[in-house]
């Protein structure tokens, strides 16, 4: 009897446009294989790119945009899925096999009610009749951990919170009763508190319906507490395929071995030392609103060192930023930096505040005109705070990329041309540009893979030794922070509610939130799930 | 109050000040004209004594500011006033030349916007490939005809060729609704085919917008049907944009007809207007302008209303 999904050589391709140059094809899978029995979890692991949603949706024959699925086999119950005709795809997407994407908030239809769509296909395909698939919806939003699941199905998907779209998400993958369930990052998108409640909620779905599922992620930690078996990916081919157990006890292969290692950099904390900058008091509200994001704040960070702002969405780190850089001006309290108290409007700042006060976003594709040679990017500092121009500019620019390790042969290139964690170098060298006393960094390592993370970290960390540059690091991740802070200051709601050095705020007794926070981290072991659950003592803000 | 009501009733007060403003550039337009009506009825050759007697009468020897207030009074009495060639009552004459433009207008709409829609989701199905091809070509070709050739290749076509109508489009009170709806054929088919191509390419671009998010894919993913996908998930996300160009080419089908009119001898507003602009019969002029301004204004305030109302974040807020 074989497995309800077997998948043998697959093969799938796709034609790249690459500017300047003739169509090709570039392969993005290559001679992959693995299997699911009945009610079993896979997880598959794998950097951007390394062609897991694309093997996951090839479950359902599915190829995104012009993805072609051109070898191999996907035996889906029995019989090889690629090749069939359109209806008969149609008849096994949303029966057989469905899908839980990475976006809920994307993914559900913003014009029709939730229930509407939950049950939709229990009725397309004919499996159910109205009140039956309505019945079974209600069920799943009470087995999810819904508020009101009665109710909760007349909302529409802006009515709600991020958690509770993923999980009804989920409880649209299973209403239909399929056998197997497709979940893409589920919980990518979610705060650390919040994740830690999808989790469950999937698990213990999984479980009670006995459905089997591919669980899609980048996130080792995670998949380890949800999948039986798991599938170490790299640019389309297997790494390692084997048990959980195995794979997180005692990996075979070095990518694995740095995959579970990561994150594994040691940050001595430094000692005290005078302010560079110093918040105090600061409270703050949007134009046109009452309520206040920021609630007497008070935070200061020392010169050439690392204050990490941690918090979920919402918590107002990011206000927190605006409020510095002078784009939200405070309504109370003083912001003073380098000794002399900044100017509340960014239009009455001196050029000289604005140098040595520099950004660094989260999505670096953004941050720079697409339109703009990497040298004429890091050269507009210079240009605007010192004058530089020509040969000398050139030169400083090439500098500066050796400074972020990227050395010859980017400074005419297009960021287009750039990989992920190369934008956010040459967003790092754009900032350093201006000779900064202090930069600000807004999650800029949550748009990237792990281990291309750890190299920005480290470099970041290497920069401020050289040029004793202080950094106000906001992020919601708890790893980051362990990694490169000297002090923390843990947001909650616009308040700061604890807040120190590094070692003071992550030792115990915690206040609430932060025991929350930080048991929310997944660690890499079996059984951390089950363990956190049992001990926590507060809900997360996100539900 | 409810958001939706406030921000309805905040377009509709947007609507009324845009309309007055409109109301005072009519007259001042008319008023900077070289020339007055006096100088129209008698022509070159008048006298002075004798222009300054009709001036008299028909009160032009008043301030602007009070012949303004006099108009809109009237207006908002329901007196548009006399014309002043033929002595005939304004309103009256509007009235039954209103009511053809609106008949004429909504029996285009009636076949052009549904027709448009669909053919606009038929071809973001088959997006790319032939159908579409057929309709967007179709379509681009019929109104790239002038509307005269248009009329004129209809009438040939289906007078000459097919003889099915009549050519002239004459309608008269008391005429029973078939034979209006037989009078009129003719220009209907001629405007759907003017009107069509700008909605049915608003209708597919619109859903092609649409179709490139998520939820298509999730949709997709479900196992529906191609056209159940565009019909429940796409479309209904696609209503705000369409809406607003079927009701700019609304708007035309009451406001932009003349010429169709005067091809077909339709005894509409359209050639009642340009008849008394010929004449410089001014009061006629504005008030006609007017009218087509409520018109537009109306249409577009709808459109406004259609699109707040299909916004699902406006309709239910948190």
């Amino acid at each position: 009897m074989p497995d309800l999904l077997e998948i043998r050589n697959l093969r799938i391709e796709a034609t790249a446009y690459p500017p300047g140059e003739p169509p090709k094809d570039v392969v993005l899978v290559d001679d992959v294989s693995v299997s699911v029995a009945k009610g079993k979890v896979l997880g598959l692991i794998g950097e951007s790119g390394a062609g897991k949603s694309t093997i996951g949706l090839s479950a359902m024959a599915y190829g995104r945009g012009g993805v072609r699925l051109t070898g191999g086999e996907i035996l889906l119950n029995g019989r090889d899925i690629r090749g069939l005709s359109a209806a008969k795809l149609r008849a096994l997407r949303g029966r057989e096999v469905t899908y839980v994407a990475q976006s809920a908030a994307a993914a559900f239809n913003p014009a029709k009610r939730l229930m509407e769509q939950v049950i939709e296909t229990s009725l397309s395909h004919g499996l159910m009749g109205r009140a039956e698939a309505e019945a079974r919806a209600i069920m799943l939003f009470g087995k999810l951990g819904l508020p009101s699941p009665e109710t909760f199905g007349s909302r529409y998907p802006h009515q709600v919170s991020g958690g509770q779209l993923q999980r009804a998400m989920t409880a649209m993958a299973l209403c239909p009763k399929p056998d197997l369930v497709i979940f893409d990052e589920p919980t990518t998108a979610l705060d650390v508190t919040t994740q830690i409640d999808v989790l469950a909620a999937i698990k213990e779905a999984i479980h009670d319906t006995g459905v089997a599922a591919l669980y899609i992620t980048h996130d080792l930690a995670v998949v380890a507490q949800v999948a039986d078996d798991i599938l170490v990916l790299r640019h389309g081919k297997k790494v390692e395929y084997g048990p959980v157990r195995q794979i997180i006890t005692d990996p075979h292969e070095a990518y694995t071995r740095a995959l579970v290692s990561v994150r594994s950099i040691d940050h001595e904390e430094k000692a005290e030392a005078p302010a560079v900058l110093s918040v105090q008091n600061v409270t703050a509200r949007y134009p046109g609103t009452t309520f206040d994001v920021l609630k007497n704040v008070s935070v200061d960070l020392p010169a050439g060192q690392t204050l990490a702002v941690v918090g979920e969405s919402g918590s107002g780190k990011s206000t927190l930023a605006r409020a510095i850089t002078g784009l939200l001006p405070p309504a109370q309290g003083r912001i003073t930096f380098a000794g002399r108290e900044l100017s509340r409007d960014l239009k009455a700042r001196s050029r000289d505040d604005l140098r040595e006060l520099q950004m660094i976003y989260q999505m670096a594709d953004v941050a720079m005109n697409p339109r703009q040679t990497v040298g004429t990017i890091i050269g507009r500092p210079l240009e605007f705070y010192f004058g530089m121009t020509g040969e000398a500019k050139r030169q400083r620019v090439q500098e500066l990329l050796d400074q972020i390790e990227m050395g010859k042969g980017y400074i005419d290139r297009y960021p287009a041309e750039l990989s992920g964690g190369q934008k956010q170098r040459v967003c790092i060298a754009r900032a350093l540009a201006a000779k900064p006393k202090l930069i600000i960094c807004d999650e800029v390592t949550s748009a990237l893979d792990p281990l291309v993370a750890d190299g920005i970290l480290k470099l970041l960390l290497n920069l401020q030794a050289q040029e004793h540059v202080a950094y106000l690091f906001i992020t919601h991740d708890l790893a980051t922070v362990k990694a490169i802070a000297d002090k923390i200051a843990v947001m909650y709601r616009g308040q700061v509610v604890r807040y120190g050095s590094k070692t003071d705020v992550l030792t115990p007794p915690f206040d609430d939130y932060t025991d929350l926070l930080l048991s929310s981290v997944p660690e890499m072991r079996l059984g951390w799930l089950e363990e956190v659950l049992a001990h926590r003592k507060m809900e997360s803000a996100g539900n | 109050m409810h958001p939706i009501l406030k921000l309805v009733v905040q377009r509709i007060a947007l609507g009324l000040l845009l309309l007055w403003a409109v109301s005072l550039l009519i007259f001042l337009g008319t008023e900077a004209l070289p020339g007055d009506v006096a100088q129209a009825i008698l022509g070159q050759s008048a006298t002075p004594e004798a222009l300054a007697n009709l001036r008299e009468t028909l009160g032009l020897n008043r301030s602007p500011v009070v012949r303004y207030f006099d108009w809109l009074g009237g207006i908002l009495t329901g007196d548009f006033g006399v014309a002043l060639t033929n002595g005939q009552d304004i309103g009256q004459a509007i009235g039954q030349r209103l009511g053809n433009t609106l008949f004429l207008a909504a029996c285009a709409a009636v076949i052009s916007v549904p027709l448009a829609i669909l053919l606009g989701l038929v071809a973001a199905r088959y997006n790319g490939r032939w159908p579409d091809k057929v309709i967007s070509g179709v379509t681009l070709s019929t109104i790239s005809l002038p509307e005269f050739v248009a009329a004129y290749f209809v009438i040939f076509l289906l007078t000459q060729v097919f003889p099915i109508f009549q050519p002239v489009a004459m309608v008269f009170p008391g005429m029973g609704f078939w034979e209006r709806l037989q009078a009129v054929a003719l220009p209907v088919i001629v405007l759907v085919l003017v009107v069509l191509a700008h909605m049915m390419r608003m209708t597919r671009a619109a859903i092609l917008n649409v179709m490139q998010s998520a939820y298509i894919e999730t949709a997709e993913l479900k196992g529906l049907s191609p056209m159940r996908v565009i019909w429940q998930h796409a479309f209904p996300n696609a209503i705000a944009p369409i809406v607003s160009v079927v009701v700019l080419n609304l708007a035309y089908l009451v406001v932009g007809v003349v010429v169709v009119e005067v091809v077909f001898s339709y005894n509409a507003l359209g050639q009642y207007l340009v008849d008394h602009v010929a004449k410089r019969d001014l009061p006629v002029v504005q008030a006609v302008g007017l009218i087509f301004a409520a018109v537009y204004i109306g249409l577009n305030i709808l459109a406004d209303v259609i699109a707040i109302i299909s916004n699902p974040r406006l309709r239910h807020p948190k």
